[in-house]
């Protein structure tokens, strides 16, 4: 349209046709050549990051397999030892699993109320000023560098544990679930926040209209509303905690045994492979294994962000 | 001997900071009638309806003065009980805000925050009964369950106004509440005005003076803040007796 508009306005202005004729000759060198290209930068950059995330699963598979031709796959998911240098080495995954669920399930026990009860706090009752006070709080609270945190939970978190369970080590998984807690608060915060925040003013003044209290707005109109971006929340706050490493592998203790309680020093799957990679020898079956402990890992994060991105989609509807 | 006010102002003035909203407004309102509030954008019409129901108690800095008498006690009273008299003063909106609920929960919720839920089947009773007023009942007592949001915009205005009826109130404002309905939705709804003022009093804000002229026993006409005029409809609309009010129906502004 913009070119036929450009040419009818050089035909009907005679003195400034060379004007319009040059202008019409630019606009047709973008469209015939600087569209097309800028066009195709971006759709490459966008297929790019496709076959990378596929490149990852391909080579995380590959190296996974290898193990299988050495290890059983049942005695990988099954197994119930992780020894990966005792004579013959075993490879069980269940308990560095059962120590990422225990770590992760600590987490959201103790993130999940506190995150939505601030978010609640900051998107409705707290004043402005205190809002924008929070809401800084929370961005510097994300940009905390793990291995920070981590040095914070060696050094004063888990003695403080210690002397208050009376343990024989504070290295254990309450520690790191406390942490981890920590860490995932600021994604849960935000966007719970967001999700709350998006809930039609209309909706709060039609409750308040009928004599509804705050609370009572808030409990049954806005949170149910703001249901699915909350869960979404939670989903990648958890997709966080469970792909942390560097917290994990400093203050959990570093056991790899089945847990029976998360007052017992434990470790997670991400912490066994930071922890193992350096010692292994590349392509020994250690090696392999510690590929095919990323895999599982992968397939977990992948589901819950996969969860994460269903109710955010809902949550858009 | 005049008739007994419903609701009756008294030098109400209201400030949004510094901004002088209502000036010296005196007006009573019948029961059992409908009351248009007309006017220009921006006269204040919307804001002395939320004096009603205390809802601009909402937007920070608002500072009332002078008194609201409904049923001969001053809600400007510290000590009002603000949720009883949201119960007693319902209110309506511009575009229908139902809640993103089912059409029965919608419903349970005005009853469960006034501790009016009882049992079961009372619940379904006065939800039927409130549809039933607002002349949904039969179209939807087989969805009840479906979400609020996928009714046409004059089911959910009507949804609205059965909200508010089944806290059994006494008076119910409208605010401009056909603004986002076609005409011949507006229409079903006026008639549907009509209908409740035999039970309720009804006030209803409009920059729509046919709605005005259509549904309404008495009219106010407020302009910057001050209300001009208060009669009879059809004295408002044939023989008003302020030159602005007259060129106001005229078209002459506004």
């Amino acid at each position: 349209m913009p070119n036929n508009s450009s040419e009818s306005i050089a035909s009907h202005a005679e003195p400034r046709r060379s004007e319009a004729g040059m202008l019409a000759s630019v606009t047709r060198w973008r469209r015939k050549i600087g569209e097309p290209i800028i066009e195709l930068c971006i759709r490459l950059s966008g297929i790019l990051v496709v076959v990378f995330v596929f490149l990852i699963f391909l080579f995380l598979l590959r190296d996974s397999l290898s193990l299988f031709r050495q290890y059983p796959l049942r005695r990988f998911l099954f197994g119930t030892a992780w020894l990966p240098i005792s004579e013959p080495p075993q490879f069980g995954v269940v308990p560095l699993l059962l120590g990422s669920i225990y770590v992760t399930l600590g987490a959201i026990v103790i993130c999940v109320p506190l995150g939505v009860g601030s978010a609640m706090f900051i998107a409705e009752v707290a004043p402005k000023h205190l809002k924008n006070v929070l809401k800084s709080l929370v961005e510097i609270l994300a940009s905390i560098p793990s291995v920070v945190l981590g040095f914070l939970g060696i050094i004063w978190l888990a003695p403080v544990l210690r002397n208050t369970f009376h343990l024989s080590t504070g290295m254990c998984g309450l520690t790191g679930s406390l942490l981890l807690a920590f860490m995932a608060l600021p994604t849960i915060i935000s966007i719970s926040e967001d999700a709350l925040i998006s809930v039609p003013r209309t909706y709060r003044e039609a409750a308040f209209g009928l004599g509804a209290t705050r609370w009572q707005t808030l409990w049954r109109i806005v949170l149910p509303s703001a249901s699915s971006g909350i869960l979404a929340a939670v989903m990648l706050g958890i997709g966080r905690v469970v792909g942390e490493t560097m917290v994990v592998l400093m203050v959990t203790g570093n056991a790899p045994v089945i847990p029976r309680s998360l007052l017992q020093p434990l470790r997670t799957l991400t912490a066994t492979i930071a922890g193992e990679m350096g010692e292994t020898v590349g392509g020994s079956d250690h090696y392999y294994a510690l590929f095919a402990v990323g895999l599982v890992l992968f397939a977990i994060t992948f589901t819950i962000n996969l969860v994460a991105d269903l109710f955010l989609r809902r949550a858009r509807k | 001997m005049e008739p007994q006010a419903k609701i009756e102002t008294k030098d109400l003035n209201l400030f949004y900071g510094t901004f002088h909203a209502l000036t010296d407004v005196n007006i009573r309102i019948p029961a059992r009638a409908v009351t248009a509030i007309i006017g220009p954008s921006g006269c204040g019409k919307s804001t002395l309806l939320r004096c009603f129901n205390r809802m601009n108690d909402l937007v920070e800095h608002t500072q009332v003065t002078g008194r609201i008498a409904i049923d001969d006690q001053n809600i400007l009273e510290p000590q009002t009980d603000l949720i009883a008299l949201r119960r007693k003063v319902g209110m309506v909106f511009q575009r229908p805000n139902v809640f993103s609920l089912s059409i029965y929960n919608n419903l349970k919720f005005g009853l469960r925050i006034h501790g009016m839920l009882s049992r079961r089947n009372e619940i379904r009773q006065s939800v039927r009964t409130g549809l039933e007023q607002v002349g949904l009942w039969d179209d939807l007592k087989d969805k009840l369950s479906a979400n609020a949001h996928t009714l046409t915009l004059e089911q959910q205005q009507r949804l609205c106004i059965a909200r508010v009826l089944i806290l059994r109130p006494d008076i119910i404002l409208l605010d401009e509440p056909c603004s986002a309905l076609d005409p011949i939705a507006t229409l079903r709804v006026e008639e549907l005005l009509r209908v409740l003022c035999k039970d309720y009093t009804l006030v209803i804000v409009t920059h729509n003076m046919q709605q005005a002229a259509r549904v309404s026993d008495f009219t106010g006409f407020m302009y910057l803040g001050r209300l001009v005029e208060f009669a009879d409809t059809q004295k408002i609309f044939t023989n008003p007796a302020e030159q602005l009010t007259e060129d106001y129906i005229r078209g002459s502004f506004g």
